[in-house]
């Protein structure tokens, strides 16, 4: 069972990093216009993230 | 900020994006295509009203927003706070449960404390962090010596992360983490859920507040004019008002002559004569001539504002209702602890004294019991109820409005500008000669007034030619005059053509020395009036019409509609108290109105509907405000209404068959942390997928 030593605090730290990835998309501002991204991303132009306001 | 009412494709991102970031004096410009706004970030001497019509007149409707009467910045901040607390206890519930599942498929020893040990130190930081909202409000209704649905919430978690931490301590063989995480989890949705409705609803309503930009044209001493915000307006300026615009202010005429549309703020359908003297209020509409106002109380002093005490008063019996969650609440929670406590009193006594034992059933209980379920019931339902609605044009504002819509057995109805669209029509077009009809339109065609408007569509829509007529004068306030075939023709008010008036909505044309003859009109009804009116009555309602128009208009709607009853020439004061005597006799009025005159009836009913077209002070009272023009979705919304309350009762009844399976079982001493796991996600599961099975 020693495997789990390592085990655990992998997961545990893979699990972080799923939710640091949550917190950055809510700073980002990425939940703001859900439809207008889903149209956004079919589009052939270079389009940047949403301005910070 | 522009508001872009029919955006809806990728096509238009690119299109306004585009071609606004083409104009000179722009810097950036953002769609959102969820809220229907645009952001434009512009030089300072850009007018956001170019940019609208800019927009408009390249394909994409689009109109100027107040931006001060926004709000959205805080609701979205706790929005994305509620979503963050969400997603932690989300990601916290996730490695909890592998954990937990190792130890219900049977570790042991050392390796389960180890598991223990590692559930805590995750979930206890993440449950005082998630749980926040609910300790907050659970403290805030403590501290005034109440009960609600927050303090069984917060002692559950509390004292499940308490009772866990000490048999990890001491080797045990059951540790509730997962169960106060989850708990946390399923509890964060429910409030999330509840919160976006609400965000939505606030955010459309604020949109219609700010798409009324209040404006004024200020007259300065030396001639010129500006343009500024109402609120800077003071009392003893010099306000001109154009033909068609809102009157912005209270005041008296200084100059000009012309009639103003007071339906709004009286329901009379009738234009009024307003010369030099005559006292306007804010609210009405200019019809004909330009007028100078003198100012005698503006912004919030203005009669508009004043209606508001009103309004405050006959609000109070509404705030009298408690809503299905709070009446649940009420039983529930001390019902819990109740149980609880005499689990642990009893446990002690049959254990003779064992306190572990005791306090483990005891927190067994609490969780078991508590309102995960019930924490779900009311928000599932609203979201689901208010998307549809939100769809068939209707948007809800008030939370608990469903439930009492759902109560609703009378109906009362306002008319001009609510069953009626306030838009006058020619209704005796075969009592004239040709000539006649040939010449009022022929007069009819210079004028923007309403009834000279209702003349030319009804008689060209007969197929008729205007008459040849020279030297055409509008006189504001009075009529339009003209010269044909050598001599003077006059169409308008009565009083100026020497005629004498009728009872009715009426316009004389006078040819020559020919006695005048009347056009008379009558208010076209607004879009699924009847549909609406059928639909309610077929439902057993009663419907009243109330209105402060003249007696015969009203009769004439009431007739046209099969409204048998309705009452004439009711004053503000009057409508309330009309709608609080039906209250007294014990039923639970719907009123639906747009006036001004009608704001305090709206706040007196049970439940209220306003349509879009009304003034902001009279939507903000009603609890649910029409989006598009037809009244038809009114007929459905009370059976929708029905439908969804039957869905929250059920919810409820849901949750209780749940706890009356797994009290029981808590309570003899055999519920372990997998059960208590098993009852909350079965029970919200349920409860969330009854919530998806409304109809209408």
């Amino acid at each position: 069972m020693n495997v789990l030593v390592y085990l655990i605090p992998i997961s545990i730290l893979l699990g972080g990093v799923g939710l640091a990835a949550f917190f950055w998309t809510l700073k980002t501002q990425q939940y703001d216009d859900p439809d207008g991204d889903a149209h956004r991303i079919l589009r052939d132009e270079w389009d940047d993230a949403p301005p910070e306001d | 900020m522009l508001s872009l009412p029919t955006a809806y494709c990728a096509a238009c991102i690119v299109g306004v994006e585009g071609s606004l970031q083409q104009l000179p004096g722009v810097r950036s410009a953002r769609v959102n295509l969820t809220l229907k706004r645009a952001t434009i970030e512009a030089d300072h001497d850009v007018e956001p009203q170019e940019l609208a019509d800019f927009l408009t007149s390249i394909g994409y409707e689009a109109y100027e927003l107040d931006t001060g009467v926004l709000s959205s910045t805080a609701t979205e901040k706790s929005s994305r706070d509620l979503l963050m607390r969400m997603g932690v206890a989300g990601f916290g519930m996730m490695n909890v449960m592998l954990l937990s599942v190792a130890v219900w498929s049977g570790a042991t020893d050392a390796t389960r404390d180890l598991f223990h040990w590692v559930s805590a130190a995750i979930s206890l930081p993440i449950v005082a962090f998630s749980g926040q909202p609910f300790f907050k409000s659970a403290w805030a209704s403590l501290r005034v010596r109440r009960l609600n649905m927050d303090v069984p919430i917060s002692l559950a978690l509390i004292l499940a992360s308490s009772i866990s931490i000490y048999e990890t301590a001491n080797s045990g063989r059951h540790a509730y983490f997962d169960a106060a995480i989850m708990l946390t989890f399923f509890l964060l949705a429910g409030r999330y859920l509840d919160h976006r409705t609400r965000a939505v609803a606030r955010s459309a309503a604020e949109e219609l507040a700010a798409l009324e930009v209040p404006r004024a044209h200020r007259v300065l001493a030396d001639g010129r004019e500006e343009v500024v915000s109402v609120n800077e307006i003071a009392v003893g300026d010099l306000v001109r008002v154009v033909p068609g615009a809102r009157v912005p202010v209270d005041g008296m005429v200084e100059e000009g002559e012309s009639e103003v549309d007071r339906s709004l703020l009286t329901g009379e359908s009738l234009p009024v004569f307003a010369g030099p003297g005559e006292m306007l209020s804010a609210g009405e509409v200019n019809l004909t001539g330009p007028l100078l106002i003198r100012v005698a109380a503006a912004g919030k002093d203005t009669s508009l504002h004043r209606m508001a005490d009103l309004v405050a008063m006959a609000e109070t019996s509404r705030n009298r209702y408690t809503s299905l969650a709070d009446q649940a609440a009420k039983l529930y929670s001390p019902l819990v602890h109740i149980l609880a406590l005499s689990a642990f009193l009893a446990w002690l006594w049959i254990s003779a004294g064992d306190v572990r034992l005791s306090i483990n059933i005891a927190v067994a209980t609490l969780i078991i019991t508590c309102p995960c379920a019930l924490g779900l019931a009311v928000p599932a339902v609203t979201t689901a109820v208010s998307g549809k609605m939100f769809r068939q044009g209707m948007l809800l504002k008030s939370a608990t409005a469903t439930e009492r819509l759902a109560q609703v057995d009378h109906v009362v109805f306002d008319k001009t500008g609510t069953l009626t669209e306030g838009k006058p029509r020619l209704d005796n077009i075969g009592d004239h000669t040709a000539e006649d009809l040939a010449v009022a339109l022929a007069l009819a065609q210079g004028s923007s007034h309403p009834l000279a408007q209702a003349i030319v569509n009804a008689t060209q829509g007969e197929g008729i030619r205007a008459a040849r007529i020279s030297d055409a004068k509008e006189v504001p306030g009075h009529g339009i005059e003209a010269v044909w075939s050598g001599q003077p023709v006059r169409l308008g008010r009565a009083e100026w053509l020497g005629a004498k008036g009728i009872d009715r909505t009426a316009t004389y044309l006078k040819i020559g020395k020919r006695p005048a003859v009347a056009f008379t009109f009558t208010d076209n009804l607004r879009e699924g009036a009847a549909e609406a009116v059928a639909s309610l009555k077929k439902q057993g309602m009663k419907v009243t019409l109330i209105s402060g128009d003249a007696h015969a208009a009203v009769q004439d709607v009431a007739f046209r509609l099969g409204i048998e009853d309705y009452r004439a020439a009711m004053l503000p004061e009057d409508k309330v108290a009309a709608v609080e005597a039906l209250s007294a006799e014990g039923r639970q009025v719907l009123m639906v109105g747009d006036g001004l005159n009608d704001t305090a009836a709206l706040a007196a009913a049970h439940v209220s509907i306003s349509p879009a077209t009304a003034l902001e002070a009279t939507r903000v009272v009603s609890d649910i405000v029409l989006l598009g023009r037809s009244l038809e979705p009114i007929g459905g919304s009370v059976a929708l209404s029905r439908s969804a309350t039957k869905r929250i009762r059920e919810n409820f009844g849901i949750s209780a068959g749940y706890n009356v399976i797994a009290v029981p079982i808590a309570l003899v001493g055999f519920a372990t942390p997998l059960a208590a796991a098993l009852a909350m996600s079965l029970s919200s599961i349920t409860v969330s997928l009854n919530a998806l099975r409304l109809k209408g």
